[in-house]
């Protein structure tokens, strides 16, 4: 009975080996460790035995059915194992393939760049406030120092509605709303639609885009406006940027200053971008005019106060490298899509 | 307004290089646009002399020259030119030469050797309005006071720069070289000089010949008129040409010249009648009359009407004060006597009659801007210093001068405790002072006394901002603003920016389209003849039909752009913006300017149920659950509704009112736009939105007992919307319903024609305790019931 006993160890040994899949394995668990199997068939013969012979083949068996069991739980993981590896190694896929996209749209570049705009304001503790673009001549121009037949007006060509409506040229008037509701201090933006009679071509458009800035307060000076627009430019393009101030003339304010920005692409040296200024021109601004100030009701001997305008359009193409205005109003997906 | 460097050399010296010159003057207020060395595009030319001319022996139109050009030995030049001799001086185009045609290279012409070439005037860029005594189809032959080997650009006066400046419009000074020159004097710190014009004239009675009276003395300030007598009109000096010419303006003869000469130093409008057409030798400055006209110089018969002032002799206008000339009183080749007016004419009625004719001049631009009435006096000296300077006639010493001037020179507290605090500054009282005077400004007595020719200082802020420009804008060191900043977005803008959001993250992409629009934009979304929405604001000046009314209504754009895309072979599209339409209210008052959301979307399998979904999707993320779907027809509340298929527009409304529309666009629509795909578009109400009472979002405990889901299938008459059937499933199951979704709807074999099959799958849940199969059941039965009542049986 030992040495059947033994050749059955032996024998289950062998034919592990050669065992390829958990199935096998299986039947062959069964055939020798079952119910049925080889190993209890002889078991069941231990009545035959001695009362010597009995304990000590009994220790034998039961050794062998645990090293029969724990070989065929090791084979069973080196197939596993193997299994595993060989799946893992058929799944290999080419991640070069493209991703499956779960897109989104995407913001207009005048709209992502004015929500820009905006946050840097909040920031600053500027309110936005919006104005109407279909307006009174008495907001665009009157109040604004503007009188009719003012020669300054020649440089806003003008669509008009009836003779005291038009289209608003410049957010500024939106100033005048503001000034008349609402006491010192005031600290604002309007952002917006304005309309000038321009044929549309690649650096104009009869529809471009504002942004008006307004503070007034007591002690407001030229220095707290010089200041503004530094910390703009710097959160706007880096703390790099470097602005300049030019004199220059607006009927609503006084002093009146056109504020260029250090040419990025040249650095200051003159090239075909700065059109050999080595500045860009970026916006309008100054300290509101006195007369302003009376036109709404504020006394400018007590409040002092600043104001500038922006073009968006020109900050847009400045910042992405657009060379044309007529693709920001054409909505083409091929150029949407860039931003 | 270009400024010749030569002439402004007159008056300041400068020896800044130039572009210092031009940073500098543009840093302190006089803006440069550019400059323009002339002559820059000749080089290597040199005056030669032609030592001796023979036929060319391979061509019988061609010539050889020997040229002297300063050099020891002459050289060889081939040309055709017949109008030069042996002894002339002409200009010599030498080996490697650039002229602005191109470059000049020496070699064999015909088998001879030519070492350059002869040029014509064209050929150095010049007219002959610069040098009127040379051929113009021939070589230029030079007259001037030069020698062989000279540079061409020093023997002819081709080495003048030009600056541009822009000039502001409060600045009319500044129009003139003497403006310029102050203001480049005070930059450069260098002193200005200028000499009061002198001239000795010729005692003679001025009345004799010339009355002058002011009609309108509110538009007309001051008229001075002068003679000159035994004039020689000739071509004016080169000098002179050549300054006008770098400035811009086309010499004529000597008395023109002087009177463009004079407006171009001194900035003030000349002009200059031959007395011979002055009728009566009266000048009358008066309003026209009504269907009067007048043959200005440039040739052309005008109307005038009777706000215009004009000067007129004894029987007829002769002038349109300020603007132009009449064609037949000007000067004449024989013209012997000459009246030279200096006039300072009201700014805005200047600027009215030139914009009604639409004749813009240089007297016009300068007058509009509004001049100094003490400017004339000193520019109508100067021409008649400049007659006496070109010996071109005889001015007599005295002037007839109408003064109706009564500005008061502006006076303005000096007070730079105040520049200081208004600037955020701390320059010295004195230094603010020097940078005053150095413009003709004078501080006396705790005051400032503006210069007459300022007409734009009228406060401290005007004195601040001549402190500020001299003592440099970029010196002023920048300030943090204080004080308390409290700033939001309003609610409008929140909701735009939630809109904005949600689009985006539905995959839309954001367009910008222009507001204004073409009135056959209605048509082509076929709006109803009688719609409201076709009463736009018109703008009465537009660019062009495309672009001439206000929308009313964003939709056409959308579909233009979705046109565009589908033109530009985009396949696929979801677009959406943000848009204001703007809708009248009267004839006086502004427009109403609400806030619409435009969605259009096409291919990639876009169905009327994604736009659907879009606005679904939108309208849940702003809160509002509470919301009905409709089939649309007319009146729903949209004329929009004719742009859609009849079949498949929709509107939404909330607590009965319709917020928004949609559906796929009509296929006339399509077809006018030229869209070849079905396109779908939207409009939603964003302003509108705002007045939505949205509560407040609040945390629901997560279900604790198990859902317990039927699926009921039924067949019902197709006209039955399925959103009644869900109404209906709602209401019967009552409380413990969680959700109701639709798996499937079906029409086709097996099913009757004229119904549907349609599945639910429906959800139960119940917070206190897990739902029996008795509940559910039950609940189930209460909607077969429900059903059956509108004969939609269970299959």
């Amino acid at each position: 009975m030992k040495e059947q006993l033994e050749n059955i160890e032996l024998r289950a040994r062998q034919e592990l080996e050669k065992i390829q899949d958990s199935a096998e394995l299986e039947i062959l668990r069964v055939r020798y460790l079952g119910k049925k199997g080889e190993l209890t068939a002889i078991l069941k013969q231990m009545a035959t035995l001695s009362a010597e012979q009995r304990p000590v083949i009994g220790q034998l068996a039961n050794r062998i059915r645990a090293d029969i069991e724990e070989a065929i739980s090791a084979r069973m993981a080196q197939l596993k194992a193997a299994l595993s590896e060989k799946r893992l190694k058929e799944e290999r896929i080419d991640v070069t393939l493209p991703g499956k996209k779960r897109e989104i749209g995407k913001l207009h570049p005048l709209n992502s760049v004015l929500n820009e705009i905006k946050e840097i304001f909040l920031g600053m503790g500027f309110d936005v406030v919006d104005g109407p673009e279909v307006e009174y001549d008495y907001y665009n121009f009157e109040a604004l120092n503007l009188p009719p037949d003012h020669p300054a007006r020649d440089t806003q060509d003008t669509f008009y509605v009836s003779d005291k409506i038009l289209l608003r040229t410049q957010t500024s008037s939106v100033q005048i709303h503001v000034m008349e509701n609402q006491k010192p201090p005031i600290r604002i933006i309007s952002p917006g639609r304005v309309y000038r009679s321009d044929a549309v071509d690649a650096t104009h458009s009869p529809i471009f885009h504002q942004i008006e800035g307004l503070v007034v307060d007591k002690g407001i000076t030229m220095a707290d406006l010089v200041g503004t627009l530094d910390l703009l430019m710097k959160r706007l393009y880096g703390d790099d940027c470097k602005i300049r101030l030019r004199p220059h003339h607006f009927p609503f304010t006084e002093p009146s200053a056109e504020v260029d920005v250090l040419c990025f692409n040249c650095g200051g040296k003159g090239c075909s971008m700065c059109k050999n200024e080595g500045y860009v021109e970026l916006l309008g601004a100054g300290m509101v005019h006195p007369k302003v100030l009376a036109n709404c009701g504020i006394d400018p001997d007590v409040y002092s106060g600043f104001a500038f305008g922006m073009g968006l359009e020109r900050i847009v193409m400045r910042k992405y490298g657009i060379n044309d205005m007529r693709l920001l109003y054409e909505n083409d997906l091929r150029f949407l899509n860039q931003f | 307004m270009d400024i010749s460097m030569k002439w402004l050399a007159d008056y300041v010296d400068i020896d800044e290089p130039i572009k210092k010159f031009c940073y500098d003057m543009t840093m302190t207020g006089s803006k440069v646009e550019g400059y323009e060395e002339e002559g820059a595009k000749v080089t290597n030319t040199v005056v030669g002399r032609i030592l001796s001319k023979s036929k060319h022996e391979n061509a019988d139109a061609l010539f050889v020259c020997s040229v002297d050009i300063g050099r020891e030995e002459p050289v060889q030049i081939v040309t055709n030119a017949k109008n030069v001799k042996e002894g002339d001086l002409v200009p010599v185009a030498l080996d490697g030469a650039t002229l602005p045609e191109g470059k000049i290279k020496k070699g064999k012409i015909r088998g001879v050797e030519s070492y350059g070439m002869f040029c014509g005037l064209d050929t150095l860029g010049l007219t002959l309005h610069d040098f009127p005594y040379a051929d113009p189809e021939g070589v230029f032959v030079i007259e001037e006071d030069c020698k062989p080997g000279d540079d061409i650009h020093a023997a002819i006066g081709l080495d003048d720069t030009t600056v541009e400046f822009e000039i502001t419009s409060n600045r009319a000074d500044c129009l003139s070289v003497l403006g310029i020159a102050r203001e480049a004097a005070a930059t450069f710190q260098k002193p200005f000089n200028y000499k009061k014009p002198e001239y000795k004239g010729v005692s003679e009675d001025i009345n004799k010949y010339l009355s002058v009276n002011v009609e309108n003395t509110d538009l007309c300030h001051r008229y001075i008129g002068g003679i000159v007598k035994n004039v020689k009109i000739q071509p004016s000096p080169r000098w002179m040409r050549e300054r006008l010419r770098a400035c811009g303006v086309r010499p004529i003869n000597n008395l023109v010249d002087i009177t463009n000469y004079v407006m171009l130093e001194y900035g003030q409008p000349m002009h200059a009648f031959d007395i011979r057409y002055l009728a009566g030798g009266k000048i009358n400055i008066r309003n026209a009359h009504a269907g009067e006209k007048i043959t200005t110089l440039d040739g052309v018969d005008r109307v005038l009407s009777p706000e215009m002032l004009v000067i007129a002799d004894a029987e007829k206008p002769v002038a349109v004060a300020g603007v132009m000339g009449g064609e037949y009183s000007g000067i004449m080749d024989d013209t012997q006597t000459v009246v030279f007016e200096s006039a300072c004419f009201d700014g805005a009625s200047v600027r009215r009659t030139a914009k009604k004719l639409g004749m813009r001049t240089d007297a016009s631009a300068r007058f509009e801007k509004g001049l100094d009435a003490h400017g004339c006096m000193p520019a109508i000296l100067r021409a008649f210093e400049l007659c006496e300077l070109l010996g071109c006639g005889e001015p007599l010493n005295s002037v007839i001068d109408c003064d109706y001037n009564t500005r008061p020179q502006a006076v303005v507290p000096f007070d730079p405790d105040w520049t200081n605090a208004f600037l955020g500054t701390d320059i010295p009282a004195q230094d603010m002072v020097g940078y005053l005077e150095k413009i003709g400004f004078e501080v006396r007595d705790g005051n400032v006394y503006s210069p007459s020719f300022r007409i734009d200082i009228e406060s401290k802020a005007d004195i601040a901002e001549e402190i500020a420009r001299f003592y440099g804008y970029n010196n002023i060191k920048g300030t943090i603003i204080t004080g308390i900043a409290n700033a939001k977005l309003t609610d409008r803008q929140k909701l735009e920016r939630k809109v904005e959001s949600a689009c985006i993250s539905m995959g839309l992409n954001q367009i910008n389209t222009f507001s204004f629009i073409s009135p056959k934009y209605y048509d082509k979304i076929r709006l109803p003849q009688n719609s409201s929405l076709r009463k736009s604001v018109v703008i009465t000046n537009p660019l062009g039909e495309d672009t001439s009314v206000m929308r009313t209504t964003v939709l056409p754009s959308m579909c233009e752009v979705v046109a565009r895309n589908y033109n530009y072979r985009n396949p696929e599209a979801a677009l959406f913006e943000i848009g204001t339409e703007y809708i009248v209210t009267g004839e006086d008052t502004l427009p109403l300017e609400p806030v619409r959301l435009a969605v259009g979307m096409y291919g990639n399998g876009t169905d009327f149920y994604s736009v659907k979904g879009v606005v679904d999707e939108l309208l849940d993320t702003l809160g509002i659950s509470e919301y009905e779907i409709e089939a649309a027809g007319e009146g729903c509340g949209f004329d929009e509704v004719s742009a859609f298929h009849p079949g498949r527009v929709a509107v939404a409304k909330v607590d009965g009112k319709p917020l928004a529309v949609f559906g796929e666009l009509h296929p006339d629509v399509l077809e006018t736009y030229g869209i070849g795909v079905r396109a779908y578009a939207a409009k939603v109400l964003i302003t509108e939105l705002l007045d939505i009472d949205i509560p407040e979002k609040t945390y629901k405990p997560l279900p604790k007992y198990p859902a317990t889901t039927r699926d009921i299938s039924l067949i019902c008459d197709d006209e039955i919307p399925v959103a009644l059937l869900e109404k209906l499933i709602k209401e019967a199951v009552g409380g413990i319903l969680e959700k109701v979704t639709l798996f499937d709807v079906y029409k086709g074999e097996q099913i009757e024609s004229g119904k549907k099959s349609v599945a639910f799958s429906v959800s139960m849940r119940s917070h206190d305790g897990t739902l029996t199969d008795e509940q559910a059941d039950a609940a189930m039965k209460r909607v077969v019931k429900a059903l059956s009542k509108i004969n939609a049986e269970v299959r």
